[in-house]
Parts: C-alpha cells; structure tokens; sequence
C-alpha cells in the first residue's frame, strides 16, 4: 500500500515533469514548423517573382518583337521601291504587290502621311523626265487612294533623271532608278 | 543687262569713215546662208599694224588680230589663212590703203581684213578694214575708239558689220547663252557670252536649277528650281532685282517666253495632268494650250508667237506636235523614231531642231515645220541634247557626252564644225541661247 502510495507520488512527481517534458518538446517541434512555413513561403514568394519577371520577360520581348516587326514594316515601307518600265508610268504586277503592303501599312499607321517620289533613268531627256517622274508618282498615289488611303496623306513630287540610285551608265542602273521612293514627312 | 550696253555705246565711239562704192548691199552674194553646202570664204587677217611702237601696243595689235580671227572663225562662214604662209608683212607696209591685193590672191585668200592701232594712255584707236582682194574693193571699214579693256567690245562690233555685209544679217555677236552646270556641286544657271568666254553664275538655289528660257528682249530668264523643295518655276529679270514665282501643286517646269511679250507657255500639274498654260510675266495663268490625258510639256514658239511646237505623248510616245493658238489645230510633227522630245523653232521660223533617241542615244535632227526634211546633225558621239539657235539662225548650241561628262557644244545648222563651247567643273547641261541684246 505504501509502495503503491510511493509510485502514485512519484508519478505525481514524474508526469507533469513528463508533462513538461512534453510540452518542452512540443514547443519545440512547433518552432520548428514555423521556420518550415517561413521558407515555404519564400521560396513561393521567389517562385512568384520569377514568374512574374518571366512573364515580364515574355511581355518585354513580345513588346520589343512587336517594335522590331512594326520598325521592319515601316522600313519596308520606306525601302521597297516600285519599279517602271522604260518611258512607262503603268504599274507592274510586282509594283502593286509592293504597293498593297505599302497601304497596308498605311492602314495600320493612320497618323503617317507619306511623300511618293518619281524618278527616272538618265537616258530620256531631262524637262520630259521630270513629267514621266510626276506621272509614275502620280500613278503610284491613285492605286494607293482606289485602295483606302486619303490622297489628302500623300504629296507626290518628281525628281525626274536628278537624283539616280545609281549613278552608272547601264542597264542595271537603269532599272535601278525608274522607280518611285516613299518617304515619311 | 541694259546697263552694260548702255555703257558700251558710252564707251566706243563708232566713225563709220569709208564705205566703198558700188557694194549692193542688198546683194550679199559672198555667202548664202540658206544654202545647204556652205564653202568657206579663205580670209588672211594679218597682225594689225601699231601705229607708234610701243609695249602695250604690240600686245594688243596681236591679241585685237587673233581675238577677230577666233570670232570670225566661230561663224563657221570662214576659213582663216595661216600667218605663216603670208608673202607681204604687214609691219612694214607703210600705208593700209594701198594693200597690193596680189599678194593676197596668190595665197587663195579671198577676204582681207587689216587693222592699225593707235593707243593714247588708257585708250585704244583701232582702224578696222575688210577688203575683197579679187574685186581689190573695200567692203567696209570703221575707226573705234574706246578703252583698252573694251578691245573685245570693239572687235566683235567690227566682226558684226563684217559678216553684215557678207551675209544681210548681224550675226550674234552680243548674244549670249544661258545653260546649267554642276560646277558648284547643284545644278545652278550660269551666263556665258556667245563663244563661250566669262561664263558667271546667276542662281544661289542650294538645290536642282534647270531649264533656263530667255525672254525675246533678253532681259529676263525664266527656270525651273527645287529651291522651295519642289520643281517650280522662277521668272526673274537680270538686271532688277524683281520677278514672279509659280509654285502651284506638282510640277511647274519647261517654260517658254511669248515673242516680243511679257507672257510665256510652261507646263503645269495641278490638275494631276502635265499640261501647257499661257502665263503671263507675273506669273498668273492666262488660260489652258493643251487638253490631253497624259504628257504635254516643252513649248517652243513660231517667232511670229502665231503656232507653238510642243512634246505630247498623246500618240503612246513622246512626239512633237504644233499648234496653231488662234484656230486652237494642232497637228503632229514628228513620225520617225519613238522618242523625240527638247523642240526648238528656229528664228527664220521654217525649222524646228530637236532631240530624237534612237539606238538608246538622243542626237539632234532638223525638221521642216511642214514636217518634211528631216536630217541629223550630230552622229555616234555619245548623247546629244537640247539644242538652242543662235539668234541669227546660223548656229546652233547643244549639250553632249561625247567627250565624257555632259558639256555645251556649237555647230552649224547644217551640223559642221561642231565644238566645245567652254569646259567648267561638273557636268554643263540645257543651253539656251539669248537674243541679240542692245541695239548693235
């Protein structure tokens, strides 16, 4: 009776330290699931800002294509040139393929309004080049407005034999230079 | 322009002292112009005589002698004898009136010029004689007085009465000729006299000039300039600062003085179509010449002002045609080839001379304005373009390449001795030559 008196003391003794013990030791595991949570939660948050940097990425590059492919369009639109035939102001089928990206992109870029510029190979003689140079602009701006764009957004002016690509005396040169040149005012 | 022929007149005092007897000046039967062959007239021009020695007199004797020799020969009428082959020296002849004409048959010349000059300070007296030496008759002689520096003024006045009397007309000897060059690095318009000495720039455009016109009393040029960025059209009096600029929508360019009126013809684009208006010298449009969808442009006037030839490409490719202002017909000039464009009427008014490609070259070529006779002037020798005539008809100023870069050339209306006219920096393109100015 009194050892068992003895063991229930000792119990008594023992448990809450058990008791303590337990405690101590679940503070402890419960201090450890916060750091746990903590890193968690960084590392999500870290996961949070890569993607968002990697869709800004995305956007910035989409943005950048987007301004590469709108400054390619335009120098498309300032570089392609049409070409004439000798003593001709008429449109060739590949001058209206190019002319029909021109007012594509006119379309697109409703504030630009644009300068046709006529010119012409050396071998005609010069006052009658500066007419042929004014009808090939001319030309080129009437297939532009039958296609959508205001006439009130293109000027044309003609250079006749003035202003050669190429300042060589041949064939090549030739085609070179009957052509009509836009540019942007 | 007017002050310096004012100046001139100023300047040489004229003593017309001997005209032979007997010349039917309405003869001239030493050479006819309207005749297709021309023969050269063999001429011996001995260095003329000084009258007292001295430097200034020596040189000048030589350059006044040689300087008459070039503009004579410039005509085209003459062939100058070579000094060389001379039996008499003029230096030690005594007396200018008592040429002995043998000496100077013998040698094949036919005309005889001889001259004395006197000089008295800065002032020249030059004695100027033209003889025939098989009739042994003087045909005409002068006595000049004037400054030193004028010397070319003299000569040229004498070069003037020479070839009136052999041909019934005063030749172009103050004529001068406006063109383009690209001395500057732009195309300017630059004056020249008829032979192409002191050539000078009139036009500060900084940009493409070209087309120069002069009006029929030579005061005034009209040309086409992108000084504003855009061809238009400038009309501008030489020697005021006062003039009119055209700068309607699209092209204003080609433009062509009215004879003997302060109007001219140029082509205009603002109806989206090149065509030819009447404008007057302010530059307002009097009414529309041409009415045809496609290319009209380059006037030229009859010197009557009644017709006007023009380049149309109403038939598909670039011709001439005429029209007649008052009946408003017009018919189309030129049928051979595919491309002939830059017409010229000439002063007599029975030709028009133009640029006709063939082969990929333009060459000049004359047509009657009935549309027949037509002949080509210039020949495999590169491109030959815009031709201009003198205002007596006898020569006719063109561009070619056919020394390489574009330069100013002169021929004969019959296409013989075909020159150079002067050489600048950069390529010299579009002469037009001027009327006779002042009352020479």
């Amino acid at each position: 009776m009194r050892k068992k008196l003895l063991i229930n003391l000792a119990m008594v003794l023992v448990i809450p330290g058990f008791l303590f013990t337990v405690s101590c030791a679940k503070k402890t595991i419960r201090a450890d699931t916060s750091l746990t949570q903590q890193a968690e939660d960084e590392a999500a948050e870290k996961a949070k800002q890569e993607e968002l940097a990697r869709q800004q990425g995305i956007e910035e590059q989409r943005i950048q294509e987007e301004a590469e492919l709108k400054a390619a369009a335009q120098n498309m639109f300032l570089n392609e040139d049409v070409f004439f035939e000798f003593d001709s102001a008429v449109l060739l089928a590949e001058a209206q393929v190019i002319l029909k990206k021109k007012a594509e992109w006119l379309t697109n870029n409703p504030d630009v309004t644009a300068t046709i510029e006529g010119n012409c190979d050396e071998r005609g003689t010069n006052e009658y080049n500066l007419a042929l140079g004014n009808q090939r602009a001319v030309s080129a701006k009437t297939f532009l407005t039958d296609l959508g764009i205001s006439g009130s957004r293109l000027t044309c002016i003609s250079y006749g034999e003035e202003r050669p690509v190429d300042p060589a005396h041949n064939e090549e040169a030739w085609a070179k230079n009957r052509r009509c040149h836009f540019t942007i005012n | 322009m007017k002050k310096y022929y004012i100046k001139t007149i100023c300047l040489i005092i004229i003593l017309s002292f001997v005209v032979g007897t007997g010349i039917c000046r309405g003869g001239y039967d030493y050479i006819d112009i309207t005749h297709p062959f021309l023969r050269k007239i063999p001429i011996a021009i001995p260095v003329f005589k000084k009258i007292y020695s001295g430097d200034v007199a020596e040189r000048l004797s030589k350059t006044a002698s040689d300087l008459l020799s070039e503009t004579l020969e410039f005509t085209g009428y003459f062939k100058i004898l070579d000094r060389k082959a001379f039996l008499v020296d003029m230096g030690t002849v005594t007396s200018l009136a008592n040429a002995n004409f043998h000496n100077w048959t013998s040698i094949g010349a036919e005309l005889l010029v001889t001259g004395g000059v006197l000089i008295e300070g800065n002032q020249v007296e030059m004695e100027l004689r033209l003889y025939d030496t098989f009739k042994e008759k003087l045909l005409v002689g002068k006595r000049y007085k004037g400054l030193i520096k004028d010397q070319r003024k003299i000569v040229r006045r004498f070069c003037s009465e020479i070839v009136f009397i052999l041909t019934g007309d005063k030749g172009f000897f103050n004529s001068e000729i406006a063109f383009v060059s690209k001395s500057s690095g732009n195309k300017e318009i630059y004056i020249c006299e008829f032979d192409g000495y002191n050539p000078r720039r009139v036009t500060h455009t900084k940009s493409i000039t070209l087309s120069p016109a002069w009006s029929s009393d030579g005061k005034w040029l009209a040309y086409t300039s992108y000084a504003k960025g855009k061809p238009d059209l400038y009309l501008e009096h030489l020697s005021q600062k006062r003039g009119a600029v055209i700068s309607k929508k699209g092209i204003n360019i080609t433009p062509a003085w009215v004879p003997n009126k302060f109007a001219l013809a140029a082509t205009l684009s603002f109806s989206g179509d090149p065509e030819i208006y009447l404008l007057t010298g302010t530059g307002k449009v009097i009414n529309r010449l041409t009415n045809n969808r496609g290319i009209d442009l380059s006037p030229t006037w009859s010197p009557d002002g009644k017709r006007m030839a023009f380049v149309s490409k109403r038939s598909g490719t670039p011709q001439i045609y005429i029209k007649n202002i008052a009946s408003g017909a017009v018919g189309r000039l030129t049928f051979q080839g595919r491309y002939n464009t830059q017409p010229s009427w000439s002063p007599k008014g029975d030709k028009v001379a133009y640029a006709g490609m063939g082969n990929g070259q333009n060459n000049i070529f004359l047509i009657g304005i009935d549309g027949q006779g037509t002949i080509q002037l210039t020949h495999d020798q590169g491109d030959n373009e815009a031709p201009s005539w003198s205002p007596d008809g006898s020569l006719i100023v063109f561009s070619s390449t056919r020394e390489g870069p574009s330069r100013i050339y002169v021929m004969t209306a019959y296409g013989t001795d075909q020159r150079r006219l002067l050489t600048l920096l950069g390529e010299q393109t579009e002469p037009d030559w001027s009327p006779r100015m002042g009352n020479n």
